[in-house]
């Protein structure tokens, strides 16, 4: 293989996955707790460093730092695995998301692969073996019960979660991350026809199965990276701590940042498939097309609107956070396989319908 | 006799999910935003912010010794704020005052005067038990120290901390 590919995609992982990601994973934390603080009218961590900007520094500090503790009842092996099976698969599937046009010529995607979302679902599928090793290996009551939830939710948001997203790619016909967001810069974006052909009879129509399943996509999402108002694993008032109720240090830090790295790519898959990843809206600064070389502050721009657009998610999460109450188990169950599943497939069918009678 | 409260009958919109959440959403984010404009009244800051001003005039602080307004100590280590004091925090060694003294007749002075302000309660008890009006309780309230040793006021950090107090107890003055 050519040195300079090896050199562009290094480069790309280290600035994407290393400096920009994983910052973003501490700052999410900060925020959300600055944001949690301001909904109930409090102040939040402002100590460290201007408005407590540091905090996560301190608490990386300090997670390294204290005592990496195993118990002595726990299957030493699984139990040192679950923390990395948690964190890898949700920093591999960085690989595939678009999130800038060009820079230099380079496509701003570590990986473009042509089975963009497929490789999302099937790596971050990956992090249920490690909440399950996790729990399991804990060799202790309340992990194992946090586990077995975890287990059963995430397999079956999966369904949904993978379903949800059959319409979009119906309609633009292709799984290339990169086409799709190229496709929605030029005729508007999926949840937002308002330039090029999107504006028409049909691009509105479409928006309707486009709406449902970006609904039932953003509910897997929450249930996917366990969080409120799905965080059954972890709820505090039945489980303790759910499955990490063991870990401590280091270990458990990996699997809190893991669920938030895991909401950040699920927000930006969530931005690149229904909010069109870093495109402008109405058209601006677009690109001709694909092959179409990109001015360096053009470029910047979009990795820019990207960026802002995966924040102003990330916000949305955590709003939601700390607004909805837990579910109970059972409705959480019911949603899922007699809710979003019946309604992913109507919503299959109806798109369908919709095609093939604008064609 | 039990009441039954019937479950309230939801509309299909209100089965929907959607609109309850926009709800919570435009409660929660409205304090978030009265909150970024500064709107939102928050609790005391308080190493920056302090109440110091508003403490009330019997508020129980520290305890702290007074001289009088001739710099005699007033304590004449009589030991009943020892004795009183219910977490025995306070620690007296009496001494003689010796004849060529110019307060020869008060007779007595501590010689050394201890307050464990890890034990202190700030009950008042010594002040109230006070025949000589020596000892008070200050508005001091941020004791801290980095070792046990620290939290002990010996004699010349209480009387830094009491200061001097005027009158009140007139029966060792020259005129009498």
């Amino acid at each position: 293989m050519d040195w300079y590919i090896i050199l562009a995609a290094s480069i790309k992982v280290v600035v994407f996955v290393f400096l920009v990601t994983l910052p973003l994973v501490a700052m999410s934390v900060w925020a959300e707790r600055r944001v949690s603080a301001a909904i109930q009218d409090r102040v939040g961590p402002n100590r460290v460093g201007p408005a407590g900007l540091l905090q996560p520094v301190a608490d990386g500090i300090k997670f390294l730092l204290k005592e990496d503790f195993t118990p002595n009842h726990v299957r030493k092996s699984y139990y040192w695995l679950a923390p990395a099976l948690t964190m890898i698969p949700s920093l591999l599937t960085c690989a595939v998301i678009p999130f800038g046009s060009k820079l230099f010529g380079e496509k701003m995607v570590i990986a473009d692969l042509d089975v963009g979302p497929l490789f999302v679902f099937a790596v971050a599928s990956l992090t249920v073996y490690g909440i399950v090793l996790a729990g399991w290996a804990s060799n202790s009551k309340y992990p194992f019960l946090g586990s077995v939830r975890s287990t059963s939710q995430m397999i079956s948001y999966e369904i949904s979660l993978g379903l949800s997203i059959v319409p979009l790619l119906m309609i633009y016909g292709e799984l290339n991350l990169g086409y799709i967001v190229m496709e929605q810069a030029q005729n508007g974006w999926a949840l937002l026809p308002l330039w090029g052909d999107g504006l028409s009879v049909k691009g509105w129509l479409l928006t309707i199965p486009l709406f449902i399943s970006f609904v039932v996509f953003t509910t897997s999402i929450f249930a996917e990276t366990n969080r409120l108002p799905f965080d059954l694993p972890e709820c505090e008032t039945e489980l303790v701590a759910g499955y990490h109720t063991e870990y401590s240090s280091m270990k458990f830090a990996l699997f809190f940042l893991g669920e938030y790295a895991a909401m950040i790519i699920g927000s930006g898959l969530a931005v690149t498939l229904f909010f069109g990843g870093w495109s402008l809206p109405f058209g601006w600064f677009n690109p001709e097309s694909a092959d179409a070389e990109v001015p360096f502050w053009h470029g910047l721009i979009h990795i820019g609107a990207f960026f802002g657009k995966v924040i102003l998610f990330i916000l949305f999460f955590i709003a939601v956070r700390w607004t909805l109450p837990r579910f109970r188990y059972d409705q959480l169950m019911r949603l899922g396989w007699v809710v979003f599943f019946e309604l992913a497939l109507a919503n299959v069918i109806l798109t369908a319908l919709l095609l093939m009678w604008l064609k | 006799m039990a009441i039954i409260v019937d479950r309230p009958k939801l509309k299909w919109w209100e089965h929907l999910y959607l609109p309850a959440l926009a709800k919570g959403l435009r409660i929660t984010l409205g304090h978030f935003f009265k909150m970024l404009r500064g709107n939102t009244k928050v609790t005391m800051q308080y190493p920056e912010e302090k109440w110091d001003a508003n403490l009330p005039e019997y508020y129980r602080g520290a305890p702290a010794l007074v001289t009088d307004e001739q710099e005699r100590e007033r304590c004449v280590a009589c030991q009943l704020c020892e004795f009183i004091c219910p977490p025995r925090a306070i620690t007296i060694k009496p001494e003689e005052i010796p004849s060529d003294d110019k307060w020869a007749k008060v007779e007595k002075r501590p010689k050394t005067f201890e307050i464990d302000m890890i034990r202190c309660i700030y009950c008042g008890f010594c002040e109230e038990v006070c025949p000589e009006q020596a000892i008070y309780l200050r508005k001091d309230y941020a004791i801290t120290g980095t070792s046990r040793g620290e939290m002990v006021h010996d004699k010349e950090r209480l009387y830094k901390i009491g200061g001097v107090r005027v009158g009140l107890v007139n029966k060792w003055n020259e005129l009498k």
